[in-house]
């Protein structure tokens, strides 16, 4: 077994400041297998990838390939050994035509000039070997979302592509192309590709790869054979482990409602209705492009209603942009709190009083006295750890940088809190305060939807959980359905329910 | 902390002593650099570099750039000298009408930078053309004189022994500064140039703002506008050619970043006072105008490069702390 092994990974360590990212990593990729990898976001598949393909350095480890042992990869070592990788996005230029993407940096030469009549028939032969017909000659812009992603693969095998990867490569693609794609894949597997395929659907996973292997909070658990296991069993080793963070306890009921939504429409969300009570933390569950940040831009103003209402306090509201949205009292702590929730350059105070400014300035002048008063008393309440309100955001941990985030919507004293991914990133004793944050808050009266990823966060934290799938609500639970199948299979549009 | 605070502070730090050095060069090059009579002559020279940095400086901390100064300076020249000249309005009323002008034309460069999403670079350079052609139409390429005294006071005229038009300048310096310090628009002005999204996020009309900046520019070069009208007693259409990288190169000397976000106002006055003390030095040792065409452009490079260079290493020493971080 260790012979026929066309790539493997000894103990593979990957440390990020304050998280680690890939637990000892072991596993071995047999020659000419179709290899699927499951596990929850944040389970560390995207970073396994990335360590096979050069894009980042392990920690500690090893990867063996080639016959030869490496500390880590570089974007050319890996490919001049074969490995390719399908991203998500692609990586094809829309104004150039099928072949001159596939042959992009390694273009065929006639002399100073491109020789387009090779590289059409190179591509043309390549289609042959995909068992599809492309013109080499179309433009990349002018093809559906399944031919592009075939031009990738073309692209990807032109380079004598060995181990393929593919990051969730039914995701852009609908279900026609799908089934096309599937072919594509077994016919690569036949001509003797080793194929890494990473997905959430589990239909695909039984319907195409010879083995999987789970991960689970950046450890590796195990790997099976396709034909050997179920969609339960896998389910369960995804998501099956013990509670350990601690939530804290609620103090007081939900009140009344106070936030509807009614059939929204919009950015990629379709008739969403549902109704939220002052006190209350509802979840948001779903797999990624589910909807849900989606769903939070709408209500914050940032993308464009296309139907429906948004009821806050008994007032129909349709905010336009983000400044109308926080001054009806709705505040927004964003996923991608680098780009969207601060301002890095700026220090706490700047950043924590942001949305304050207006309010406590007379005649455009800031009282800066309330602007210290303000970032003072937060980064006690909030206990942001600092030498002082002067140091810049960018040097701040995560979890800090989080707080920062939060004190300045607090004081503006909104009236619903949307989190999204509340805690990504953020080391556990962190997450911790975080999470302590969110519950007095909710005690205090304050609305909070929380967008999670994270199981264990959602079921510990919400008291009740929206599952949304393919920008529809799919389900609202109460706390007594609270299940971890229960809302992967819900996420997965009910396709468990066999 | 206060490592990072006082390091900002020595950056101006740099310049100045750059300013110094300037200076002590030309005394000992030139006898007549030191005399007061020239001091006062270079202040009246850099006013209205001066003024037009002060909108300059907005313009480039959010992150844009208003290629149209040096034009609009020409076109509202042409217009202040029509209206006074040869339609007879009161020196004031001309005054007041080219504030409003050069307010609204760099009202219209906002307002076309916000609503299309149109590059700066490329939405102001047009605009220069439209105002070089306009004010050529104007003038038929003549120049325009005859002004009343008191017109020619405000930028010849001295107070004692002070200009003018110095008094104009510190006042306008004053006014930019205290924007930039102690209102709130001035802190959305760094917050949209360092990170436009989360400012948005943030609840700041970024739109409005950015409007408001290139309004400010407009109306702040048309102050600057005047006082060169009064100073040279003359509008020609070719007098502004140009002025925009005269008020560029001292910004960005100054400190203030070409890519936003980052910027003082006392930094774009000392870069303003080096362009002018170089520009007068030159001239009294008798250096060609085209050698200085050349000097002048290698020191723009040279400050962008600086620019440039200093943020590339700060990410740079960043990224090596997070690594060693890591194998610690």
């Amino acid at each position: 077994m260790a012979e026929d092994a066309i790539l493997k990974l000894n103990h593979i360590t990957k440390v990020y400041p304050g998280v680690v990212a890939l637990r000892d990593v072991s596993l071995s990729f047999r020659q000419g297998e179709i290899h699927a990898i499951v596990g929850e976001n944040g389970a560390g598949k995207s970073t396994l990838i990335k360590t096979i393909s050069g894009a980042i350095q392990p920690t500690q480890g090893t990867i063996e390939v080639g016959g030869s042992t490496y500390d880590y990869m570089t974007p050319s070592l890996s490919r001049q050994n074969g490995v390719a990788v399908i991203y998500q996005e692609f990586t094809l230029i829309p104004v150039l035509s099928a072949s001159e993407n596939i042959f992009m940096g390694e273009f065929i030469m006639n002399g100073m000039v491109l020789d387009r009549k090779a590289m059409d028939k190179k591509a043309e032969e390549l289609f042959a070997r995909l068992k599809v017909k492309i013109d080499p000659k179309t433009l990349v812009a002018d093809l559906t979302t399944g031919y592009q992603q075939i031009v990738e693969i073309a692209k990807a095998i032109s380079k004598d592509a060995k181990l393929l990867i593919m990051d969730e490569p039914s995701a852009p693609l609908t279900t026609s192309e799908v089934e096309a794609m599937f072919n594509i894949v077994d016919t690569l597997k036949k001509q003797g590709v080793t194929i890494i395929y990473i997905s959430h659907r589990m239909e695909e996973i039984f319907r195409l790869s010879d083995r999987v292997s789970v991960m689970r909070d950046g450890q590796y658990i195990t790997t099976l054979n396709t034909k050997d296991t179920s969609k339960r069993e896998l389910i369960k080793l995804m998501v099956g482990r013990e509670l350990s963070e601690t939530y804290p306890k609620r103090s007081k009921e939900a009140g009344e409602t106070i936030l509807s939504i009614k059939n929204l429409t919009g950015n990629g969300v379709k008739n969403i209705s549902f109704d939220v009570r002052k006190g209350e933390i509802l979840g948001l569950a779903g797999l990624i492009g589910a909807g849900r940040t989606e769903l939070a831009q709408l209500v914050f103003g940032y993308e464009e209603i296309d139907g429906g209402e948004i009821i806050l306090d008994g007032k129909t509201i349709c905010p336009e942009n983000a400044e109308e949205a926080i001054s009806q009292g709705i505040a927004l702590v964003p996923e991608d709190r680098k780009r969207q929730g601060l301002v890095l350059e700026m220090d706490i105070r700047e950043n924590s009083t942001l949305p304050s400014l207006k309010r406590i300035s007379r005649f455009s002048v800031i009282d800066s006295e309330k602007e210290l008063s303000i970032t003072g008393t937060y980064m006690e309440s909030l206990r942001i750890k600092a030498p002082g309100h002067y140091q810049k955001t960018k040097n701040l941990s995560g979890g800090n940088q989080q707080k920062v985030v939060l004190a300045k919507w607090l004081a503006m004293s909104p009236q619903v809190l949307i989190f999204d991914e509340p805690t990504r990133g953020i080391d556990v004793g962190a997450k911790q305060e975080i999470y302590n944050i969110m519950s007095e808050l909710a005690d205090e009266g304050k609305t909070i939807l929380m967008i999670s990823s994270d199981m264990e966060e959602l079921i510990g934290m919400s008291d009740r959980i929206a599952v949304l799938c393919r920008g529809r609500l799919s389900a609202i639970l109460e706390a007594d359905e609270f299940s971890q199948e229960l809302i992967l299979s819900k996420s997965a549009g009910g396709e468990l329910d066999d | 902390m206060t490592s990072k605070k006082s390091l900002f502070r020595s950056k101006e730090m740099g310049i100045f002593l750059v300013l110094i050095v300037l200076f002590i060069i030309f005394s000992i090059a030139s006898p007549q650099f030191l005399k007061m009579k020239n001091i006062f002559n270079i202040t009246k020279q850099i006013a209205t570099l001066g003024i037009c940095s002060v909108g300059f400086t907005f313009v480039l901390i959010t992150g844009g750039i208003d290629l149209s100064l040096g034009y609009q300076i020409s076109l509202i020249n042409i217009v202040c000298a029509y209206l006074i000249v040869k339609l007879g309005v009161n020196w004031v009323a001309a005054i007041l009408i080219v504030l409003l002008l050069g307010t609204l034309i760099g009202f219209i460069n906002g307002f076309i930078i916000t609503k299309t999403g149109v590059a700066p670079l490329i939405v102001t350079l047009s605009m220069m053309t439209i105002l070089n052609g306009l004010s050529y139409l104007i003038s038929k390429g003549l120049p325009i004189f005859g002004f009343p005294d008191k017109f020619s006071y405000l930028g010849q005229g001295s107070m004692g022994p002070v200009p003018v038009s110095l008094l104009f300048l510190i006042a306008i310096q004053l006014i930019g500064a205290f924007i930039l310090n102690k209102t709130y628009f001035g802190r959305y002005f760094y917050a949209i140039g360092s990170n436009e999204e989360a400012a948005q996020l943030s609840g700041v009309n970024t739109g409005r703002t950015r409007i408001m900046v290139y309004s400010l520019c407009g109306f702040f070069t048309a102050i600057g506008a005047i006082l060169m009208l009064s100073r040279l007693n003359s509008a020609q259409s070719a007098t502004g050619a140009g002025f925009e990288f005269d008020v560029l190169t001292a910004c960005v000397l100054g400190g203030v970043s070409s890519s936003g976000g980052k910027g003082t106002m006392l930094g774009a006055l000392i870069g303003v006072l080096i362009v002018g003390v170089l520009d007068n030095g030159l001239l009294l040792m008798n250096v060609s105008e085209y050698i200085q065409l050349v000097i002048k452009g290698a020191i723009l490079l040279v400050a962008v490069i600086y620019d440039t260079m200093s943020k590339t290493n700060s990410e740079k020493i960043k990224r090596m702390k997070a690594i060693n971080a890591d194998n610690a």
